[in-house]
């Protein structure tokens, strides 16, 4: 395995709530090299709240506590906001689910991108103008130029999805965390925006961790699969032996899921057992 | 006997220059207590079509019928209790401030049905609810919970026919395996035609006999499931649906 990029142990996200304290995260940890490593869940199992933890984008009154939680040797929990940004954004990144909300709709796309371009590196216009286009051009925008001087609304989910790729990579961040990058989005174009990312990951050697429900893309679009549960991963397995996967939620997900070249009169229904959400956290360090 | 069917249906919206075709000529039969899917990408009209046989768009031309109904643009009460739909978002589609027994008891009382009491507990029992439900709200219940309440309003009416718009794709993988057994039991039981509209070709081959797939307003292709399963399309834009519904190839992505 090559270096390691990010190193978590034991995180835990927590908010107060009138019953007392809800952990969403408990005690996750794993290790992200420069490889593709994707979070698997269904909705409530704090997959999305772990990526969020890594950037700290938990807003209190909730609380982002972990043993260790450290980008390339750097302690992410001990710096102040004010570092924080220099990593928000510049050496990791976070691309969200939906475009629509993830733009700034009064904003023009090539602004956009220039100032994320130039907050984090202190370019000149012309210098970020540039590099704007270039990327918008990486992730195969037919028109660049034009889609520079557009508004988000003038553009489709697939396109929007593209832009907010090329704004994220624009300043070469190390990971990408992308949380749910192509749900929102038809089945052609998913293909398209995966392969986008893919290459992108691929080419700068970036370390990517890929948040989805959907057990059969990460399957066969990541290296190595964390399955979480109830705040904790049941189950660490590498992508491609997805479908041998041992514990018997990954095997009730998968059983749950309508296949077109297996059927079968009725669809298994997932049996939860509490024990899983009292086992303890597998761990998925390497 | 064909329950629904559908002949030449044009819709459109808007008008002269702003004239968007939202469906272009489609044509399909569906036989009796079958189930009949239609698939495609976002804007492709496979919901338009749900909406203009429910009556919920007005600019239409062609030849709708369903069972005995000639459909115009005004239709009988007894159209609407025969033929139902189910919403794909099922925290949009019930009133926050109704609760189930509410949301259940003025559905039946529109349709003029006496019995409101029992037909309530009837209804929770057949999709899989118990009677502690009956008073809570939509906050109060899951996703997979509120889209059992939204089949029950469905069922309410004793329909034949009963139009399922994206039932299961705003829930989870383990509980979109419930809602689907549901509605295959709920079909057997009271021998329902549906006509279900989905982006997913593994539900509908689950779901469904035979299956439309639209492109850009038209129907390029009657697909049955035999051919789904064996992977036979004739048509290059459902061979790439197919490609793209087992996951990510990089090589496909290529040549897309």
């Amino acid at each position: 395995m090559s270096e390691t990029l990010l190193d978590v142990e034991n995180l835990r996200v927590t908010f107060p709530t009138r019953q007392g304290e809800f952990q969403a995260v408990r005690g996750v940890s794993f290790t992200l090299g420069r490889e593709r490593l994707g979070i698997v869940g269904e909705s409530g199992s704090g997959k999305s709240m772990t990526g969020r933890a890594i950037l700290r984008l938990i807003r209190p009154p909730g609380r982002v506590e972990a043993d260790r939680m450290e980008f390339r040797g750097e302690d992410l929990l001990a710096k102040s906001e004010r570092d924080m940004q220099k990593i928000r954004g510049q050496k990791i990144s976070m691309v969200m689910q939906d475009p629509k909300f993830s733009l700034n709709p009064v904003m023009k796309i090539g602004e956009q991108i220039m100032e994320i371009y130039r907050f984090h590196t202190g370019a000149g216009r012309s210098a970020a103008r540039r590099k704007a286009v270039e990327m918008l051009e990486a992730v195969q925008i037919r028109d660049p130029e034009r889609v520079m001087r557009a508004y988000p609304h003038e553009m489709s989910g697939g396109m929007g999805q593209r832009i907010m790729i090329a704004m994220m990579l624009v300043t070469e961040p190390e990971i990408l965390i992308a949380d749910e990058p192509t749900s929102a989005l038809d089945v052609s174009v998913q293909t398209q925006v995966l392969s986008i990312i893919d290459r992108l990951v691929r080419e700068r050697g970036m370390g990517l961790i890929f948040i989805s429900h959907d057990l059969n893309l990460v399957a066969s679009f990541c290296d190595r699969v964390l399955i979480m549960y109830a705040g904790r991963i049941v189950e660490v397995c590498d992508a491609g032996k997805l479908h041998e996967a041992t514990h018997p939620y990954t095997r009730g997900l998968l059983g749950s899921l309508p296949r077109i070249d297996a059927p079968q009169p009725r669809l298994e229904v997932l049996k939860r057992d509490p024990a899983w959400a009292q086992a303890p956290s597998v761990s998925g360090r390497t | 006997m064909s329950r629904v069917s559908v002949e030449n249906l044009n819709v459109w919206f808007g008008d002269g220059a702003d004239r968007v075709d939202a469906v272009k000529n489609a044509t399909f039969e569906v036989p009796s207590g079958a189930s009949f899917g239609l698939v495609g990408e976002s804007g492709s009209g496979k919901s338009t079509i749900l909406r203009a046989i429910m009556g919920l768009v007005t600019t239409w031309s062609g030849r709708m019928t369903v069972g005995a109904f000639e459909l115009g643009k005004k239709r009988p009460k007894d159209f609407y209790k025969d033929v139902q739909m189910v919403f794909q978002d099922p925290y949009a589609s019930l009133h926050p401030r109704h609760s189930v027994d509410q949301v259940l008891g003025e559905t039946l009382s529109l349709h003029g049905f006496r019995d409101i009491d029992q037909r309530i507990m009837k209804l929770l029992d057949d999709v899989g609810l118990g009677p502690s439900f009956r008073f809570r709200y939509p906050h109060q219940l899951s996703g997979g919970q509120r889209q059992r309440v939204a089949i029950a309003r469905a069922l309410a009416p004793e329909p034949s026919v009963i139009l399922l718009d994206e039932p299961t794709s705003a829930l989870d993988v383990s509980v979109q395996a419930e809602v689907l057994n549901l509605l295959a039991d709920l079909r057997e039981e009271h021998k329902l035609t549906y006509i279900m509209v989905s982006h997913n070709l593994a539900v509908v081959a689950h779901m469904c006999d035979t299956t439309a797939v639209m492109q850009n307003g038209e129907i390029v292709e009657l697909m049955s499931v035999a051919d789904m399963r064996a992977m036979r399309p004739s048509h290059p834009y459902t061979k790439h649906l197919l490609d793209s519904s087992f996951g990510y190839k990089p090589d496909a992505a290529q040549s897309a």
